[in-house]
């Protein structure tokens, strides 16, 4: 099958094109950039039978319009940010195709997590940029031109496509345990500068209820909440800042440091964000509740095995979706409840009605 | 888990996936030359579960595969790693010069500086471009040069409201740090000046113009030269 293409008829609020992430540049100050919510991008491009890394748009809030030419097929997983073909409702973490002058749209949020995948079959095809095909904005590098969709930008597929006709229909079981919550909570280790803080410092901080404040992008989000004390001051000799890391300015409002996150930086960290739940913060947004849970490593350890538990179960499910007999025709198979044969017996042939009782 | 011990150097987890290795916690040039030199061995002898290996002034973070590490096997080879690797000597190299254009638009912080320090803006200008500076890492965003050696006198606590967006070029001033923004980004360094040379592009090869290790001194220019130099009519270094 060739590649698809497609046009962007609006851009969405903030759409751009995302994998894995730039890992292994970190160290001449490179972001890692990638999916914020991963988990759903993975699960994305298993559904449309993709390596879990092709690349995908990722949809902010109000995603994107597009125009497609040429036929392929495509998945959109991560939050409801209601996906609509030809102005019908399209599923949710389903495979489904287009066809040539079909248009893909959203409704907009439901209020359950601001960011959604859209994976297509063949991953979207732009330059490999230092090893990865993320958009990171701020060096304008990656991506389509290193910045969000416009209007008028035209985007294509890989040419290599997936089983396209034993894929489509897929959609695994699963439960989707990063939906947002009305409070989500998130598990956290303590940080690696916790002892610059007063002792009761992180048990509070994990006791309050905090809100993701307008100042909440792919690099971090700021949380409005109680302000955090330092010992004496927030500066610390720069170091790396990991997926996750919670770390608190002088002003005492603490920042989860996310996908587009600097690798190092000069503030305090009290906590980390464990990294089997990177991905549900990574799907959250301004006015969206937070809560931390404070866990041990070997607690961490064996919520990231669950991951990958459930990441291998959708892998399995979507093998066996391919690999499931399928009639030549694409019109589904009806198998007759009446009908008649000639059976010869001993030379003699005879008619003989049959019915499904 | 918190890095703590009396002890350098001394590790421990930030994070389930990025393992910390702390060779002290001050700005040094020999802590940064351990750190240094142990990341290029942790490099050399990764197996294939470590994801990268980033130095930075004073400590060197591993980040391991999530999913595949083991974490007391990270630990232990850490702990290896740190009885095999050997510092090597810095060999002298004749200062990289940065053009900067202080104060004014390009560096609204001067005056802040200057006043913290109970000296005139020009005594600022002449302590800044007085050094020989060392890149101890590059961070924060591509080619972002951390650089020591700066003035005692220039110290200054970051703002404690962090700008939005800090334009390409800005020269800046955190606590005992100084440092050049290679693209826009937001942070909370007081700004002194601007540089009109390209410090990161990705297009370019290779796409950092500074790496750890080197030595720089800062040059003052007039805004006009800034332009000149901006729009290729002044090639730099002359």
């Amino acid at each position: 099958m060739a590649a698809m293409k497609m046009t962007v008829v609006k851009p969405g609020l903030f759409t751009t094109i995302q994998d894995l992430g730039r890992w292994g540049h970190q160290a001449i100050g490179m972001p890692v950039a990638g999916a914020m919510d991963w988990f759903a991008l993975r699960v994305g491009n298993m559904i449309v039978g993709n390596p879990e890394d092709a690349a995908g748009l990722e949809c902010t809030l109000s995603g994107p319009k597009l125009h497609f030419q040429g036929s392929g097929i495509l998945a959109v997983a991560g939050a409801d940010l209601q996906p609509r073909l030809n102005g019908e409702a399209a599923p949710m973490w389903r495979c489904f195709k287009v066809h040539d002058g079909d248009s893909l749209s959203f409704a907009g949020p439901v209020g359950k997590g601001c960011r959604s995948y859209i994976c297509f079959g063949g991953g979207l095809d732009v330059p490999v940029v230092m090893g990865s095909r993320s958009t990171y904005v701020r060096a304008a590098v990656g991506g389509l031109h290193g910045r969000p969709l416009k209007p008028g930008d035209v985007l294509e597929t890989g040419k290599e496509q997936p089983l396209v006709e034993r894929t489509v229909g897929f959609a695994p079981s699963f439960e989707d345990i990063y939906a947002v919550e009305d409070v989500r909570t998130l598990s956290v280790i303590e940080g690696p500068q916790i002892h610059m803080f007063p002792r009761e410092s992180f048990e509070r901080f994990c006791a309050q209820i905090y809100e993701i404040g307008p100042n909440a992008d792919r690099m971090g989000y700021r949380l409005e909440g109680p302000t955090i004390e330092h010992k004496a001051g927030a500066d610390i000799v720069s170091d790396a800042i990991p997926p996750g890391s919670v770390q608190v300015p002088g002003h005492g409002k603490p920042i989860i440091m996310l996908a587009d996150r600097q690798t190092t930086g000069g503030y305090a960290k009290i906590a980390t964000v464990i990294t089997a739940d990177v991905p549900a913060a990574g799907r959250m947004g301004p006015g969206d509740k937070v809560s931390f849970k404070a866990v041990g490593l070997q607690e961490a350890v064996v919520r990231l095995k669950e991951l990958a538990r459930r990441l291998r179960d959708i892998r399995i499910q979507a093998a066996d979706y391919r690999s499931r007999p399928r009639p030549v025709s694409s019109a589904p198979l009806k198998r007759p409840d009446k009908g008649s044969m000639i059976v010869t017996v001993e030379g003699e042939k005879h008619r003989v009605d049959w019915e499904t009782l | 888990m918190p890095i703590t011990g009396d002890a350098f150097p001394r590790a421990g987890w930030a994070g389930d996936s990025c393992y910390v290795i702390e060779f002290g916690d001050v700005i040094d040039e020999e802590i940064n030359a351990r750190a240094v030199a142990f990341a290029a061995h942790a490099r050399m002898s990764a197996p294939d579960w470590v994801v990268e290996v980033v130095p930075t002034y004073r400590s060197v973070a591993v980040y391991v595969d999530s999913f595949r590490a083991e974490r007391d096997v990270v630990a232990e080879t850490a702990a290896r790693w740190l009885r095999q690797y050997s510092v090597t000597g810095r060999e002298e190299q004749v200062p990289f010069g940065i053009p900067v254009c202080y104060g004014g638009d390009f560096g609204p912080d001067l005056a802040s500086v200057a006043a913290h320090a109970g000296i005139d803006e020009d005594e600022v200008v002449r302590l800044h471009t007085g050094q020989v500076y060392l890149v101890y890492m590059l961070g924060f965003t591509p080619g972002f040069p951390y650089l020591g050696g700066m003035n005692p006198k220039l110290e200054t606590p970051r703002l404690d409201e962090p700008r939005v967006a800090i334009p390409a070029g800005s020269v800046g001033i955190a606590g005992k740090q100084t440092g050049i923004y290679p693209v826009e980004s937001p942070g909370g360094w007081r700004l002194i000046g601007r540089t009109p040379l390209t410090l990161f592009d990705p297009f370019r090869d290779p796409p950092v113009l500074l790496e750890a290790g080197m030595r720089l001194r800062f040059t003052s220019i007039d805004g006009d030269r800034f332009r000149r130099i901006q729009e290729g009519k002044e090639t730099w270094p002359q």
